[in-house]
This record gives structure tokens, C-alpha cells and sequence, in this order.
């Protein structure tokens, strides 16, 4: 019995030859450049970084099949999943590889110091090693940051609550992105005279508890582009909605779901703008060395009318 | 041949892990959670002084260090307080994460271009592949000549008793609450130990990079178990290096096969079911001859 276990593992690794071989034909195709992706978990702001990526590729004349070949990997939040896959696509030879938030980031760039790398979705690229400075990124890795304009947001939930004696932060604590954005945001509230409580979840079974807690000590409520809350997003709103609290969110995605309003980015466009990166390297017109990292363009105000005739706000009167 | 490079390389520093494991779950038999927590300790631990200029080499075995500090806390509210093994595990778990956090001061720490132990042989002209595959080999082999040693000792083989038949140990008089802890201690260090070196072949220590470690680590202890019964101790030591390789290549495998990225658990979990139930498969087969 036992041979036959080991039969079937060698049967297995035999399927992993044929397959690893099948990827490197395809790789030998000329006039087709290779694009990875790497993503680093589901979620909606990531996704559609992802999309807006794919999308300029396309409209720039890549597309899918035709003259590229893109192998979109995400690796679902799992650590050694993303060892692994940083490590194919740096085997497949990719022309270029996009990583979707920081530990994707980090994971291909240790991988490899000769593929050109485009992140996005990376708050500080440089406090997280990957570039030395945001004007000359100076290695094989440039992108887009998606560092949001906390000033501009803090302001604008302040101007809807003037009277306002304490606001909430609510974030993940094990979220590097959130932290730092809860700290640029306390500093922001309390320079304006305004008391700030903290709250932090460390897993999405936690939000409910803490927000509801957090809603009946404060008058609004500001939450950073922090993954767990965004997953949670319409509890959160539910939540605001009873207590008539209104939430500034860092991530315009959120707003749709459950916030008032925020100046927010787009990330659709903010992956569309990191396409235009991977296309002058593909084109070979820049290296990503020569590439300062960019921060998003496009800064919209949104505001969910639902929630602010719920609040007893005129959407109007929010700018 | 790229995926079965990649699946010994980091199987190697996976199995490290995967002993650990398999001296709390075989030998003392007791299953302990604290390796969720212990293998981000070490990377914890190990990053944050590679960040602050302390030598790779000095920062893993703090790491190490860290981990055993855990598994103490473990065995003695398993053993003193006497709080049943997985709940004790789950409090140090969840205790540690808040310690990690501290240690790292943020959720992730980088480690591009900072000196690692990998990074000494990449200067030797390795690539990150080869040289975590060269760090894995010498490290799970310290691990495996030191563990053939202290389990020749009086108080390995008390250790080893203890797992056996805690009465008899008991009547034998061992201190059978010492030498859990010893355990306890041991496995953690070598838990935290290869969270180490993940972190440094990674490039970055990650809070959140314990989750699911007790099933990599389990998975390949019975994965070896299903291969090879009934072995010797440092046999057994090997073949859980084996089995943690084979672990990553189904791993691999199920991501080589293009399986649509949202179902890349489902998959995973499906294939790790085969092979686990393979030996009650085995049973089956072998009783309906025997009719």
C-alpha cells in the first residue's frame, strides 16, 4: 500500500512537471509580453485597482491574449501563498509585475532585483523599504501610493459636525496602512481643538462590539482605508445610522457602502494611473528606477445621499 | 522543475515549524495552539532587531529565544493552572498578539535590503531561492542533530516517557509537569525559530503571518505519518522535513494548475483531505480483502 501512496505522489509531481513546462511554452510565444499580478487579498478597493490596471493596459493597445499575457494571482492573505506565488511570477520572466498592497509588494521586490516592479496600493514606500525616496525610487520598483488626503478629509467631517466635542477613530490595529493613517488623522482633529477617541478591532468579528461602543461616546467618526472596516462596512453604517453619527471614511468605496462622505480615491483610476506606468515600461520607454511614485490624481467627493436623508443631513450642504 | 525547487526550499524551513509541532502533538500529546502565535513571535522579534542593526545570526536565535519564553507561558498554565492543553495554547495565542504588535511597534515590518541570514548568502551570489533552500538545509539539520542528542538525555527520555504513559512516568517518579514544560519550551523555540527565518526569506515579519501555521505544521506531520508508519525518532524527523515539502508542492501544485484565485483554499483543502484520509482509504481497501 505503501508504493502506491508514493506512486501517487510521483504521479502528482509528474502533473507539476507537464504543468510547469506548459507555463514556459507559453512564455516562448514571441511578440507576447508576460504581465503578473499580485494581489494581496480579496477586497473591493484592491479589486478594482486591479481592474482600472487591466483596463489602461487595454486601452493602451494590451490586451489579454493578443499581445500580453497576464497571469493575475492573489494570494488571499495567506503569507506562504504569497512566498510562493512572488516566486512564480518571478520564474514565469514577467516583463513587468504589479503587486496589490504592501506585503505583495515587499514579497516580489525581495524575489527579484531585475523585473520591473509596479506597486499599488502601498501607503509609504519608503518607510516600507521598497523605494529609497518617492522621487527617485532608484531600484527595480516604482508605483502609485494610495496615501489619502487625511487634511481634506478630517476638515470635511468637521464641517459637518461643527459642534463636534469628540471624534472616533475606529481601524485595525494590525494594519500598518491604518495605523499610520489614524495617527496623521488624530493629529489633524486634535490641532483643531477637537478631542479624539480611539478605538481598534483586530478581526471583523470584533466591529460590532466596538463600534457601537465607540457611537455613543463621540459625534462623528473618521475610519481610515483599513481593510477589516471596509469588509464591515455596512454594519458600521447600520450602526451610524441608529446612533444618527456621520463617518468620514478614507476609501470612496466605503462611502457607497455605509459612510456619509469623504474626498476620496478613486481606485479605479488610481490603477488606471498605475497602468500608464507599466506601459512605458513595456513600451521600454522608462525604467521603473527613473519613475517618481505617484499619488492619486483624482480626488472626488462622495457622498451617499441615503445615508445623510437617514442622518437628517441636506447632501447638499456637505462639501 | 521550478515548482518542486520552490517546494524544497521553503519545505525545508517549513519542517523546522512542523517538528515543532510534532514534539508537543506526538511526543507530549497535547495540541498546542501557541504555535499561531510563537512562529509570528519569532519573526517579530527577529525583524524588528535586524531593523535596529543587531546581526542576523544574533536576531534569529532571540527569535528562537522568544519562542521559548512562549511555551513556557503555555506550560505552565497547562500544567500549574491546570487549564486543559488547547485552551491554554488559545490564551497564549491570543496574549502574544498584542506582544507582537508591540515588538514590531506596526503590523509589518520591511526587511528589503536589510542584513538577513539569507542576504549573507545572496551576497555569495545566490539567488533568494537557493539561498533560503541552503539556510533551511543547515538550520533543520542543527535542529535534528540537537534533537537526536537531548532526546539520548535523562530528561529526554523522561520527556519522551511523559508522552507515553503519563501514570507510569509519574510512578516512575518524573516530574511529568517539568518535563511537559520542557517540552512545551522546546517546541515553541523551534516554532519561533522557523517564523524566524520565514520572515527573513520573505523579506518582511507580518502580524497576521501566523494564521493558519498549526495546519501547515499538523498537515505535514501526518502527511509523513501517512507515507512511513512506524520509524525510529530521527527517522521520523526527516520524514517530516519530506512531508512538509510535499505540503508546499500540493500547495504549489493547486497554484500551477491555474485554479481561479478564489477558490485557491478550496482547492488546497480538498487535496490536503485526500491525502490525509488516504490511510483510512487504506484500511478500507486492506478489510475487504481480508473478507
Amino acid at each position: 500500500m505503501k508504493k502506491n501512496v508514493l506512486k501517487g505522489l510521483v504521479g502528482l509531481a509528474a502533473i507539476g512537471l507537464l504543468v510547469g513546462c506548459g507555463n514556459k511554452d507559453n512564455g516562448s510565444n514571441e511578440g507576447i509580453q508576460k504581465v503578473g499580478i499580485l494581489q494581496y487579498m480579496e477586497h473591493k478597493s484592491l479589486d478594482k485597482a486591479r481592474e482600472g490596471f487591466i483596463a489602461e493596459l487595454k486601452d493602451a493597445g494590451y490586451e489579454e491574449g493578443k499581445n500580453i499575457d497576464i497571469d493575475s494571482l492573489n494570494s488571499q492573505g495567506d503569507q506562504a501563498n504569497l512566498k510562493s506565488m512572488s516566486e512564480k511570477l518571478v520564474k514565469e520572466k514577467s516583463d513587468v509585475i504589479l503587486t496589490i498592497a504592501t506585503p505583495a509588494a515587499i514579497s516580489v521586490a525581495t524575489e527579484t532585483t531585475g523585473i520591473p516592479i509596479i506597486f499599488t496600493a502601498v501607503t509609504d514606500a519608503v518607510s516600507a523599504g521598497l523605494v529609497e525616496s518617492n522621487e527617485k525610487p532608484g531600484k527595480n520598483i516604482t508605483g502609485t501610493s494610495d496615501m489619502v488626503p487625511i487634511d481634506k478629509q478630517t476638515n470635511l467631517l468637521l464641517s459637518i459636525v461643527p459642534d463636534a466635542k469628540t471624534i472616533g477613530i475606529i481601524y485595525n490595529s494590525s494594519e500598518e496602512n491604518s495605523v499610520i493613517q489614524a495617527k496623521l488623522a488624530k493629529e489633524a482633529i486634535e490641532k483643531k481643538g477637537v478631542k479624539v477617541k480611539e478605538s481598534t478591532v483586530t478581526s471583523t468579528n470584533d466591529v460590532q462590539q466596538v463600534m457601537t461602543a465607540l457611537a455613543g461616546e463621540v459625534d462623528g467618526v473618521y475610519i481610515p482605508t483599513d481593510n477589516t472596516l471596509a469588509n464591515t462596512m455596512s454594519t458600521v453604517g447600520e450602526i451610524a445610522k441608529n446612533k444618527k453619527l456621520p463617518i468620514v471614511t478614507g476609501a470612496a468605496e466605503d462611502v457607497k457602502v455605509g459612510a456619509l462622505a469623504t474626498y476620496g480615491i478613486d481606485y479605479e483610476k488610481l490603477g488606471r494611473q498605475t497602468g500608464k506606468l507599466a506601459v512605458k515600461i513595456l513600451k521600454g520607454d522608462a525604467t521603473p528606477a527613473d519613475l517618481a511614485v505617484e499619488t492619486s490624481t483624482d480626488l472626488e467627493l462622495v457622498v451617499n445621499k441615503d445615508m445623510a436623508k437617514a442622518l437628517g443631513i441636506d447632501p447638499s450642504t456637505i462639501k | 522543475m521550478d515548482i518542486i525547487i520552490s517546494s524544497v526550499s521553503q519545505g525545508f524551513l517549513w519542517s523546522i515549524m512542523a517538528i515543532g509541532v510534532y514534539l508537543t502533538y506526538r511526543i507530549l500529546d497535547v495540541a498546542d495552539l501557541t504555535a499561531e502565535a510563537s512562529f509570528p513571535l519569532g519573526a517579530a522579534i527577529s525583524a524588528s532587531q535586524i531593523v535596529s542593526g543587531t546581526s542576523p545570526l544574533i536576531a534569529t536565535i532571540m527569535g528562537l529565544g522568544g519562542g521559548v519564553l512562549a511555551g513556557l507561558v503555555s506550560g505552565l498554565l497547562h500544567t500549574k493552572l491546570k487549564i486543559p492543553a488547547l485552551l491554554a495554547g488559545i490564551l497564549t495565542m491570543t496574549g502574544l498578539y498584542s506582544v507582537n504588535l508591540r515588538i514590531m511597534g506596526q503590523a509589518n515590518v520591511s526587511l528589503l535590503g536589510k542584513k538577513t541570514v539569507m542576504r549573507i548568502f545572496n551576497d555569495l551570489g545566490m539567488t533568494n531561492q537557493i539561498a533560503t533552500l541552503v539556510v533551511g538545509v543547515i538550520a533543520s539539520l542543527i535542529v535534528i542533530l540537537f534533537l537526536f542528542l537531548f532526546f539520548r538525555t535523562a530528561i529526554g527520555l523522561a520527556i519522551h516517557a511523559t508522552g507515553n504513559n503519563i501514570a507510569m512516568s509519574e510512578a516512575n517518579g518524573i516530574n511529568t509537569d517539568n518535563m511537559k514544560i520542557i517540552g512545551y519550551m522546546i517546541s515553541n523555540g523551534l516554532i519561533a525559530l522557523s517564523g524566524a527565518l520565514m520572515a527573513q526569506s520573505n523579506g518582511y515579519a507580518d502580524i497576521s503571518m501566523g494564521i493558519g501555521t498549526i495546519v501547515i505544521g499538523l498537515a505535514s506531520v501526518i502527511i509523513s505519518e501517512v507515507l512511513f508508519k512506524d520509524v525510529s525518532f530521527v527517522k521520523r524527523l526527516f520524514l517530516i522535513i519530506l512531508g512538509s515539502i510535499i505540503y508546499r508542492f500540493i500547495i504549489s501544485l493547486v497554484l500551477y494548475l491555474g485554479v481561479a484565485p478564489t477558490d485557491l483554499k478550496l482547492f488546497s483543502a480538498i487535496v490536503l483531505t485526500i491525502c490525509l484520509s488516504s490511510p483510512l482509504i487504506k484500511n478500507k481497501f486492506n478489510k475487504k480483502k481480508h473478507l
